[in-house]
């Protein structure tokens, strides 16, 4: 069986036009798909059962018996912590919420280690932004800082950006300017009209001299700026101007170097200030295929994105307190549910330590680092090809993830609330 | 379940009941003409109105969670803890989705109609829509700076026109069409903005009044229940009622089954006489003068309250502007061949000049429309001020004692730019039971599917108020008004003494307009080339699958003649 229109489950982009060919419940083709989408896709080692640590060991049980102490492990606690949903769907987003306010816990998201700084900015400042195919259509000047998405996002400049056409755009490369600011030249930088290499950790003095250039006070930036001579720094921000549609997308690159949400701020108000004089766009390059996913319905069911503390019986939302690794460094939480998610992997050592000391449940399709630190383990269907859900794009357009083949696991969803239940039942509600 | 309200003072304008003592009988979540075995509310010489009706208020989708992300602020302001039915609470501009269900049912408001839906992020509102609980919903998607709609009214193709509309209903499941700033849309696309109703749309020659007319005959031919809805072009602008009462003139010649042919909505934001900010003034009484005149149109305040809210809208061309003269942290998002949005935080102060006399044009509009029946009472929520504030609005419409206190304390330009004082018209509660129910239902054509009133086979949506109708006190009406005694939604009891009893979901209602089958396979086929070419999406992903409208009614109309 050919099913077309597939969304690939795997990046921000959530390419949304891949064909796959199942065979007997097997993907056994994927056409069109990145090579790191088309490996998910295809598919690789699962975990087969769930598990529960006996004596050190991860030994195999059932669902209903790793629900229930999972169920145990959470009610017992005082400070839980559940993090992840780096690569779920919504439906599972919500049922994690809502087990956040039963408990009292605090519901955190990978935002809180990637684009964090991207939403404290957005407080500070806002954001003139646009959907994607509003760059596809119109852009002639394209911008990526600080982040390579010819690695990270590979289809990014043939779907979106550089080497697509559109409506206003029908030269397609030939008449966009592409330029790429980071610290080293990059794959990215390789296709680019012009590479600007910064210096480490000087894109916030860069910015603010693009700013002040701007804004007509040129006269107080120096002969050279994190790298960039001053000359160089005009010519940008006249090009800037005399574009007619210009997009600045930025990675981790601005928002993990010194600075982090000062950078996106600058990097923000720059575009902001460019639109007194033309029409320009800033869109964060958004990891997974749907981190934004969980900030939205975290955002609409809370109000607040990432880092809700619950344990007031009421959002409270404080990053750098509540964020994290903030509350695992700090040795606070006592038990911590990781969904779709390694932190294991990712996390500062000392977030890791505490992680190996508390009871932990993984809910995961796969088996990564933090199943070595797990104390259950529940494996999930796949959402995106074994489960249908929503997903939201980098640039904030919901999609209906398809089904492509029968799980073998419970989605997410069906795991949470069937914890959720347990808990209310042993919590006597 | 049987219930049988008696002793109320019913307000039901639909029915032609005014004040008067009549027993409601409800089974199975409508309005019925006696019951059996009932559970009796006797309500005691209280006010009993139909369940209230928002006609315009921004509470799901993509730009109200980007106004929550943007402003945690205002996150805070209103924090309110799990309890055993409800959910935590956050927010006063911009409420979680929770407290937006949980704030209309106290209110004793049952439907609410979100305004502005850009149709490629139409499953956000559905999503959101699902976890507002309590109300009834339907959102009007976003239609009048769509590239294929500017390019039928360009080409007059009224056929397909019509086709794609129609087709676009089913695929935002969507409930009539939402114009803003027509035109002005696509120019911001580059930065730029369309200034009047005449001026081209850069790269498409079709102008405003051309975009405007077309999709209000389309509306028209497909026999939607509801008009178009309007937000006219030059919001907030000095001097903007002329453009105002030049829309309004616009569809004069078009037809309608016996309603409105236009919605103007938040009508404050757009009748402003004067030049410049120093000079502008009130012309409400023109706008008024011809609502009174003519029966094609009906329009709503949007009535500013003082203090901090978020402003946020399709319009983006005029966030940008409020941006450029406040500073204050903005918004923005262009939605590929579409539409687009801003958002802006606002503080409307007693103590400038602007905010005052355009806290007053909302109150003299209200007052100086004879019929109720042409408007309704909203603030735009949250651009004027939040929903929460309508009782404290209805207070003082219908006591001029309560506007006379108010006027003391504000900026003295009220005085020369702006009408108010002169006003002596207190409203009553029959007034108020038809700006809050029955004429809102009405406008959106929800009173032939059981909403606005109380008739036999109605939803048994009803709120009972905590006041008797000869209190005359503004600032007991006030209270009243905002923890109803009892709401009543589809026949169960949710609220009682201003507590949530009871948390049903509510359900989304949608227009499916019945449409000539060839000509929409043609139609189809000129969609087809703008999903292969230009949307980043592709086509098959596009329309809103049934899965996000779990509680669906389907509105079914039937086309009128083919051209």
């Amino acid at each position: 069986m050919i099913i077309t229109d597939v969304l690939c489950p795997f990046c921000g982009d959530l390419c949304d036009d891949i064909i796959v060919e199942v065979e007997g419940n097997k993907i056994i083709e994927v056409k069109e798909a990145c090579e790191t989408g088309m490996s998910k896709m295809m598919g690789h080692e699962r975990i087969a059962a769930p598990m529960i640590r006996e004596n050190g060991k991860l030994v195999k049980t059932t669902y209903e018996t790793a629900i229930t102490k999972a169920a145990e492990i959470l009610t017992n606690s005082l400070r839980p912590l559940m993090y992840g949903w780096g690569s779920t769907t919504c439906e599972a987003d919500k049922k994690g919420i809502e087990l956040a306010e039963e408990l009292g816990a605090i519901v955190d998201n990978t935002t809180s280690v990637c684009h964090a700084p991207s939403i404290l900015a957005l407080q500070d400042v806002g954001l003139p932004s646009c959907t994607l195919g509003q760059i596809k259509n119109r852009a002639d000047l394209i911008i990526y800082w600080g982040s390579n998405q010819a690695e990270a996002h590979p289809r990014h400049m043939s779907k979106y950006t550089s080497f697509t056409k559109g409506f206003f755009t029908k030269e397609g490369r030939k008449g966009k300017y592409v330029m790429v600011f980071d610290i080293r030249k990059t794959t990215t930088a390789e296709v680019a009209n012009e590479f600007v290499q910064i210096l480490p950790g000087e894109d916030y003095r860069v910015l603010s001299a693009l700013r002040a250039i701007l804004a007509g006070a040129g006269d107080v930036v120096p002969f050279s700026v994190g790298g960039v001579p001053k000359g160089k720094l005009i010519e940008i921000v006249d090009r800037m101007k005399n574009s007619k549609f210009g997009v600045l997308f930025f990675g981790m690159g601005l928002t993990h170097s010194r600075g982090k949400p000062y950078n996106v701020a600058n990097a923000i108000s720059l575009v902001r200030d460019l639109n007194a004089h033309t029409k320009f766009a800033v869109i964060p390059m958004r990891g997974h295929y749907n981190v934004l996913g969980f900030n939205q319905v975290c955002t609409w069911s809370t109000g607040f994105a990432f880092a809700v503390d619950f344990a007031r019986g009421q959002p409270w939302y404080n990053p750098g307190e509540t964020s994290t690794v903030d509350v695992l460094n700090r040795g606070e939480c006592d038990s911590a549910l990781i969904v779709a998610s390694d932190p294991a992997a990712h996390f500062p050592r000392k977030s890791v330590e505490h992680l190996a000391r508390i009871p932990l449940i993984q809910i995961d399709p796969y088996a990564s680092l933090t199943t070595e630190l797990a104390d259950v383990v529940l494996p999930a269907a796949i959402a995106g090809i074994e489960v249908e859900g929503t997903a939201y794009r980098m640039d904030g357009v919901p999609l209906r993830l398809r089904k492509l083949i029968e799980p073998v696991h419970l989605s997410d969803e069906e795991i949470l609330s069937r914890i959720l239940s347990k808990v209310r039942e042993i919590r006597g509600d | 379940m049987e219930l049988l309200i008696t002793n109320g003072i019913v307000y039901d304008p639909i029915n032609q009941i005014s004040g008067e003592k009549v027993d409601i009988f409800i089974k199975d979540g409508k309005i019925v003409s006696g019951v059996k075995n009932p559970k009796t509310i006797d309500a005691g010489g209280r006010i009993v109105m139909p369940g209230g009706v928002d006609m315009h208020t921004h509470i799901a989708g993509g730009k109200m969670n980007v106004g929550r992300m943007l402003r945690p602020e205002d996150g805070r302001r209103g924090i309110e803890s799990k309890k055993k039915l409800t959910r935590a609470c956050t927010g006063y501009s911009v409420p979680n989705t929770f407290a937006t269900g949980y704030r209309y049912a106290k209110m004793g408001y049952t439907t609410t109609f979100e305004p502005a839906m850009p149709p490629l992020l139409a499953r956000h509102t559905h999503e959101e829509f699902r976890d507002i609980p309590l109300v009834d919903k339907g959102a009007i998607p976003l239609l009048d700076n769509h590239w294929l709609i500017l390019e039928y009214v360009k080409s007059g193709d009224m056929d397909k026109l019509a086709a794609y509309i129609a087709w676009m209903m089913n695929a935002t499941k969507g409930y009539g069409i939402k114009i803003v700033n027509a035109g002005g849309g696509e120019a911001w696309g580059w930065g730029k903005n369309v200034r009047n109703l005449d001026e081209m749309v850069p790269n498409f020659d079709v102008t405003p009044a051309e975009i405007i007319h077309g999709l209000a005959e389309a509306n028209e031919r497909l026999n939607l229940p509801h008009s178009i809805h309007i937000h006219c072009n030059n919001l907030g602008h000095p001097g903007n009622c002329d453009t105002t009462l030049a829309t309004f003139d616009l569809v004069k010649d078009v037809t309608s089954n016996n309603r409105q042919v236009m919605h103007a909505t938040h009508a404050q934001f757009h009748s402003y006489g004067g030049s410049t900010w120093a000079d502008m003034y009130s012309k409400a009484d023109a706008i008024a003068s011809y609502v009174n005149s003519h029966d094609h149109v009906t329009v709503d305040p949007g009535q500013v309250m003082f203090g901090d809210t978020t402003t946020m809208t399709a319009d983006g061309p005029m966030e940008h502007e409020l941006h450029m003269m406040s500073k204050r942290k903005w918004t923005n998002k262009d939605v590929e061949l579409e539409t687009g949005s801003g958002i802006i935080p606002v503080f409307y102060s007693r103590k400038v000049s602007i905010n005052t006399i355009q806290w007053a044009i909302g109150l003299e509009l209200v007052l100086l429309i004879k019929s109720p029946w042409k408007t309704a009472i909203t603030t735009d929520h949250p651009n004027g001020a939040p929903f929460t504030r309508y009782p404290e609005i209805i207070s003082l419409l219908m006591s001029k004692k309560r506007r006379e206190e108010a006027l003391k304390g504000v900026h003295s330009a009220i005085n020369k730019r702006a009408i108010l004082s002169s006003i002596d018209r207190e409203l009553n509660w029959a007034d108020i039971a038809i700006m809050t129910r029955a004429s809102p239902a009405k406008i959106l054509g929800l009173d032939k599917h059981g909403k606005g009133h109380l008739g036999i086979g109605a939803d048994a949506d009803i709120s009972i108020y905590d006041i008797s109708p000869e209190e005359d006190d503004p600032r007991k009406i006030q209270s009243a008004l905002s923890n109803a005694k009892y709401t009543i939604k589809g026949g169960e009891i949710v609220v009682k003494d201003g507590e949530i009893v009871a948390v049903p979901e509510g359900r989304t209602y949608w227009v499916n307009p019945e449409f000539d089958g060839d000509v929409t396979k043609a139609m189809l086929e000129d969609l087809a080339v703008k999903f292969k070419d230009y949307y980043s999406v592709s086509l098959a992903n596009y329309p809103v699958q049934d899965a996000y409208v779990p509680h669906p009614i389907e509105i079914k109309t039937r086309c009128k003649n083919a051209s």
